[in-house]
């Protein structure tokens, strides 16, 4: 049905550094001839990195949110808190719409990366044709929003610097919040790894 | 053949396209899967290099000035973005502070240095000594730095201490806000056009 040409059919090939449009070569390390960077027609073993990185955030994805990630100690007493537990606080006392923002950025966002990540790599693996325009909007959102949920982690590095009130009163972080990073970073590094082009190939059954 | 710099291709989807000149405030999307294949660029070389070297400047107050300052019984703590780095390092947290680092100074810090030093050059059309280098590594950090979030992070931080201690806004709070509203300005910026707008003079 779509009458709009692809690059690989037409045996160009365009660089992610630059945009330089350049024939595409049967070379194997082909660089870019204006930026020299490397040029890949996809993204090289984009489905078994994307998966490797998604896999490994998912199991560090529970110590995240098991473990706490920071706590609150005074003279009389000690408070642990977990992602979950940090978003609760936040609304009792009295701020729900920053407590919204940070269940979003702490929570929701996590999530949905992993559930769309994973949808998209088993649709591509299934060659499915359903809605790629929606998918390759699903992929766009994930890396637009990626990385807003490195706020928790700001959060605590912050108020583990300011609260330093001898035994008064003080803020520490705890291994959660060490987790919680690493997911951070896997699931981006996940989500880079993912190749949006594999969404529009492999259109043809005949292929 | 016609020379690469006619087509231009998304990135999102492979499909290719004849570049087509862009008025201002124009966004040229990709009919086949919706991504923005090329954004009109309204603001000219000189009124980049001086966002940069606003930037810079703020940049600077940002990490050299308390972000905001606690009062509890009497005593008082403050506390710079490096201030939370190496608390996170003594706090057996090493992994915390160098993501800390790399992603709220480092990476910008490279930016904004990258950014000044090329575009310095592109204002009279030439590409700077180490031109292609610099880019790539430009095209590559981007994704990773994250003032805008540590700014959502300080006023999440405020609202949380303000239920204990007596909280004062310092310098450098005003600082990371100025300087996200730099950076959202120039993210609007698809800084791969330079490769258009400049000539290589080494040959
Ligand atoms: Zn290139
Ligand atoms: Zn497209």
């Amino acid at each position: 049905m779509s009458a709009l040409p692809r690059a690989h059919d037409l045996g160009i090939i365009g660089c992610h550094v630059c945009r330089q449009v350049s024939l595409e070569t049967k070379k194997a390390h082909a660089r870019c001839p204006r930026c020299g960077a490397p040029l890949h027609r996809r993204k090289r073993d984009s489905l078994t990195r994307t998966w490797a990185l998604l896999i490994a955030a998912l199991l560090l994805y529970l110590p995240a949110n098991i473990f706490p990630i920071m706590r609150t100690q005074s003279l009389f007493s000690k408070d642990d808190n977990t992602i979950l537990s940090g978003v609760i606080e936040l609304w009792r006392a009295g701020s729900p719409d920053l407590a919204i923002i940070v269940f979003t950025a702490s929570i929701v966002v996590p999530v949905l990366k992993f559930l769309v990540m994973g949808f998209l790599l088993i649709s591509v693996q299934r060659s499915s044709q359903w809605g790629a325009r929606q998918r390759a909007r699903l992929f766009r959102l994930v890396e637009v929003i990626g990385y807003w949920s490195m706020l928790d982690v700001f959060v605590v590095a912050l108020l583990s610097a300011l609260v330093h009130f001898q035994v008064l009163s003080r803020v520490e972080p705890l291994p959660g919040v060490i987790f919680f990073g690493m997911v951070v970073v896997l699931t981006m590094l996940s989500a880079m790894s993912f190749d949006p082009r594999l969404i529009w190939d492999n259109r043809e059954s005949d292929d | 053949m016609e020379s690469g710099q006619d087509l231009i291709v998304c990135e999102h989807c492979d499909t290719v396209y004849r570049r087509e000149p862009l008025t201002r405030g124009q966004v040229s999307t990709c009919l086949e899967c919706g991504a923005v294949l090329e954004r009109h660029q309204w603001i000219g070389l000189d009124g980049q290099f001086a966002l940069i070297l606003a930037a810079f400047i703020v940049f600077v107050i940002a990490n050299c000035t308390p972000i905001v300052s606690l009062g509890f019984s009497g005593m008082q703590s403050a506390t710079t973005l490096w201030g939370a780095v190496i608390a996170m390092w003594n706090d057996s947290s090493q992994v915390v502070a160098v993501l800390t680092a790399m992603t709220l100074f480092f990476f910008p810090l490279t930016q904004i240095l990258i950014f000044g030093w090329v575009l310095w050059f592109a204002r009279d059309g030439i590409r700077a000594p180490g031109f292609a280098p610099a880019m790539i590594a430009l095209y590559y950090v981007k994704p990773w730095s994250m003032i805008e979030v540590f700014m959502l992070g300080v006023l999440v931080a405020v609202v949380k201490a303000s239920s204990y201690f007596e909280v004062v806004p310092g310098p450098g709070v005003w600082a990371f806000a100025v300087l996200t509203i730099l950076i959202t300005i120039f993210a609007s910026h698809d800084s791969r056009e330079l490769w258009n707008v400049t000539r290589d003079t080494s040959e």
